[in-house]
């Protein structure tokens, strides 16, 4: 176990330096390969005032006149060093873990991802609990009672669910209760350290907007797979051990249909903490998500490196946490 | 019925019902499944009765409704009246289990037996083992649903029967998992799991048929062994006659959810009478046989069990049938009769023609 624990944890480190390396490449060389000069590549950063001297002031700070695995090591090198830059107007230490600066927003990268981060974790983890209690109730209630009307108003429940996107429930969530009914304040983040109640209240319908979705699908799959395990010949062992019937579903049948659940939670839950763009833009939560797609509008290179390398760090620890989970959850994984 | 009145015929045994029941006895079970292309009759008026200690056979084809059988008397079928189900199995006649009614007993009634006064050893044992808890999680949990003591003792008593169906180091293999034993372990641990509430009525699914052949015999002998110190009684299903040669006092050849024949093992094998029996006796292959002999299979599939043939059931595959009994077998259902004490016949040739049959044609190829 400790060795497959190992394993795992180097495979991940492994993956997140070649995602680092595609990303930089993506950002700072192919526009090279299309093309782009030293000059135009700089003039991004300098802001309005585009003077030969500042660009050529950017092209020294940022090392675009260095070979690109030296610009690559520095980048790697504020990672886990942090490093010193040049602001233009005085030098100033960038500390680990640094993922650059933004000549657009004069902050740190790190700085702003700090604050953006907040925001996206609650937004995702309160939508992944209630994702994964109401898909796999209504998963089971479903497959318990199968072609009965709770299982067919569960499933097509779910089909809307699935069918609808976040930026058509979400809009239609605020339009009903916080501008029609007025039982939610209008949408905007509050932190939960400032105020816990107005946090919950301001983050309930954007949950529901990206739970809604999400719970649809893993209804649907939680209702697959309890149909599945309930026919395996373990579950008539169970019975004819004259186990009660409640222990046959909950210990012996879920047990077994949530295992697939749980890998897909992990990942699920890994891509959300990247950014829930869509739910971010029409609750107008400053998340991660949100900010990245700003970055992209306005080329704000450092921005989207150190975006991409910290939803990318989340989905590769998602995976790893849900591959050390299915070891736990299923015997049979952790010999081999 | 004829009016042949030479022999003392019993009319389908199920109907004398005042005899004192057995351990236990199954009368006139039908296990009928209603489906949209008609009610498949799986099982359709078998009776048979056990006592304590003794080993009854049931053998016949896939489908011939020997597993049905033994599912119904555990309890196992979703039935009718379920409300989870609106298609189930619905079952009719008697199951008398030690004096008790299973038939008409409630659910929850039935639960309580199962596991407790009677247990069930299934085919696969790696399927019928939950994958994700370990084989003594599994063996203490089906102890103490039934018996109310703490987790410790529990243990000390899934491992004694470990011990018991001879798993090696039964101190640590109970906490492996099942698919860290091999084969014949798993099926080992799963007779243990069933023994373990000490139940007086064992059934046994095709104990043998996914284990290796070396495996098969030693578990044949466990079975045997525990048998006799639990005293329990055992029905063995299968279809495979060798095992039933093995274990089984009586056997019961069953034919499209009927029992065509019902006797002693060796009524069976030393005296069949029913074409079917015959067949599935010259299917079987004998060590003590030259190799060049071969295997003679039963012509044909087995029957439908929504569309039974009519007659009996096995007039299409019997090579007898129409020769001997004048277009009888493919008319009329032929009823099961007492050719001997205790030897039942479901078959309309006349029993002294069914014995020159047998030791003329059939005996010798055997």
């Amino acid at each position: 176990m400790v060795t497959y624990i190992i394993r795992r944890l180097f495979a991940a480190v492994v993956l997140l330096f070649v995602i680092s390396m595609i990303t930089f490449f993506i950002f700072y060389v192919f526009p090279r390969l299309g093309g782009q000069t030293t000059e135009s590549l700089a003039s991004q950063f300098v802001g309005k005032t585009q003077s030969p001297q500042a660009i050529e002031g950017v092209i020294h700070r940022f090392g675009f006149d260095q070979p690109i695995w030296v610009q690559y090591g520095r980048f790697i090198k504020g990672i886990f060093l942090g490093y010193d830059y040049d602001t233009g107007t005085q030098m100033a230490h960038c500390y680990a873990p640094c993922l650059g600066y933004s000549f657009k927003t004069n902050t740190l990268v790190s700085t702003s991802i700090a604050q953006w981060l907040p925001v996206t974790v609650s937004l995702a983890i309160g939508a992944s609990i209630l994702w994964l209690i109401f898909g796999v109730s209504v998963g089971v209630a479903s497959a318990l009672r199968k072609g009965s009307f709770i299982d067919r108003a569960g499933m097509i429940t779910a089909l809307i669910g699935v069918s609808l996107p976040v930026y058509f429930v979400g809009p239609l969530l605020a339009l009903a209760f916080v501008v029609n009914w007025h039982i939610f304040p209008d949408p905007d983040y509050v932190a939960f350290t400032s105020n816990p109640i107005s946090w919950f209240t301001h983050m309930l319908l954007p949950w529901i907007a990206v739970a809604f979705g999400l719970a649809a699908l893993y209804a649907r799959l939680t209702r697959v797979g309890m149909l599945d395990t309930m026919n395996e010949d373990f579950i008539r062992t169970a019975r004819a051990k004259g186990l009660p019937e409640r222990t046959v579903i909950f210990k012996h049948a879920l047990r077994a249909a949530l295992t697939p659940i749980v890998t897909i939670f992990g990942m699920d839950l890994g891509f959300a903490l990247g950014g829930v763009v869509l739910a971010e833009q029409v609750f107008n939560l400053p998340g991660i998500g949100r900010e990245a797609v700003d970055a992209v509008n306005q080329s704000d290179l450092p921005v989207i490196m150190g975006v991409t390398i910290v939803a990318s760090a989340f989905i590769v620890l998602a995976n790893l946490v849900v591959d050390l989970l299915y070891g736990v959850v299923d015997p049979r994984v952790r010999v081999s | 019925m004829s009016n042949e009145a030479s022999e003392a015929i019993v009319e389908d045994i199920a109907l004398e019902n005042t005899s004192p029941r057995a351990f236990l006895d199954v009368r006139d079970l039908k296990v009928h499944f209603p489906t949209d292309d008609g009610v498949v009759k799986s099982v359709d008026g078998i009776s048979f009765a056990l006592e304590r200690g003794k080993t009854l056979g049931i053998v016949g084809e896939s489908g011939s409704g020997k597993s049905v059988t033994s599912l119904s008397i555990m309890g196992l079928h979703r039935t009718a009246n379920d409300r989870k189900k609106k298609r189930g199995a619905q079952i009719s006649g008697e199951i008398w289990l030690d004096g008790q009614d299973l038939v008409t007993a409630s659910q929850e009634e039935v639960r309580r037996l199962r596991g407790e006064k009677m247990a069930m050893i299934f085919q696969d044992p790696l399927s019928a083992m939950h994958p994700f808890y370990t084989v003594g999680a599994q063996i203490i949990e089906a102890y103490r649903v039934h018996n109310k003591v703490s987790k410790s003792v529990a243990r000390k008593r899934a491992i004694e029967l470990l011990e018991l169906v001879g798993i090696p180091q039964p101190n640590t293999r109970v906490d492996d998992f099942p698919h860290q034993f091999s084969g014949g372990m798993r099926q080992r641990a799963m007779i243990a799991m069933a023994l373990v509430c000490n139940p007086s009525l064992l059934i046994a699914d095709e104990p043998t048929t996914a284990l290796d052949v070396t495996v098969q015999a030693q578990i044949l002998d466990l079975m045997r062994d525990l048998q006799r110190e639990f005293n329990s009684a055992l029905v063995v299903i299968t279809h495979d006659l060798g095992v039933v040669a093995e274990l089984a006092d009586d056997i019961m050849v069953m034919y499209g959810g009927k029992a065509v024949e019902y006797g002693s093992a060796h009524d069976i094998f030393k005296a069949p009478e029913h074409p079917y029996t015959w067949g599935l006796l010259a299917s079987m292959p004998r060590l003590d046989r030259e190799r060049a002999a071969r295997l003679t299979p039963i012509q044909g599939n087995p029957p439908s069990l929504i569309n039974v043939p009519s007659g009996c059931a096995f007039h299409p595959r019997c090579p007898y049938g129409a020769v001997e009994t004048g277009g009888r077998s493919d008319t009329e259902i032929p009823l099961l009769a007492a050719t001997s004490p205790g030897h039942l016949v479901r078959c309309h040739m006349d029993p002294a023609r069914r014995r020159e049959i047998y030791t003329e044609k059939i005996q010798g190829s055997l």
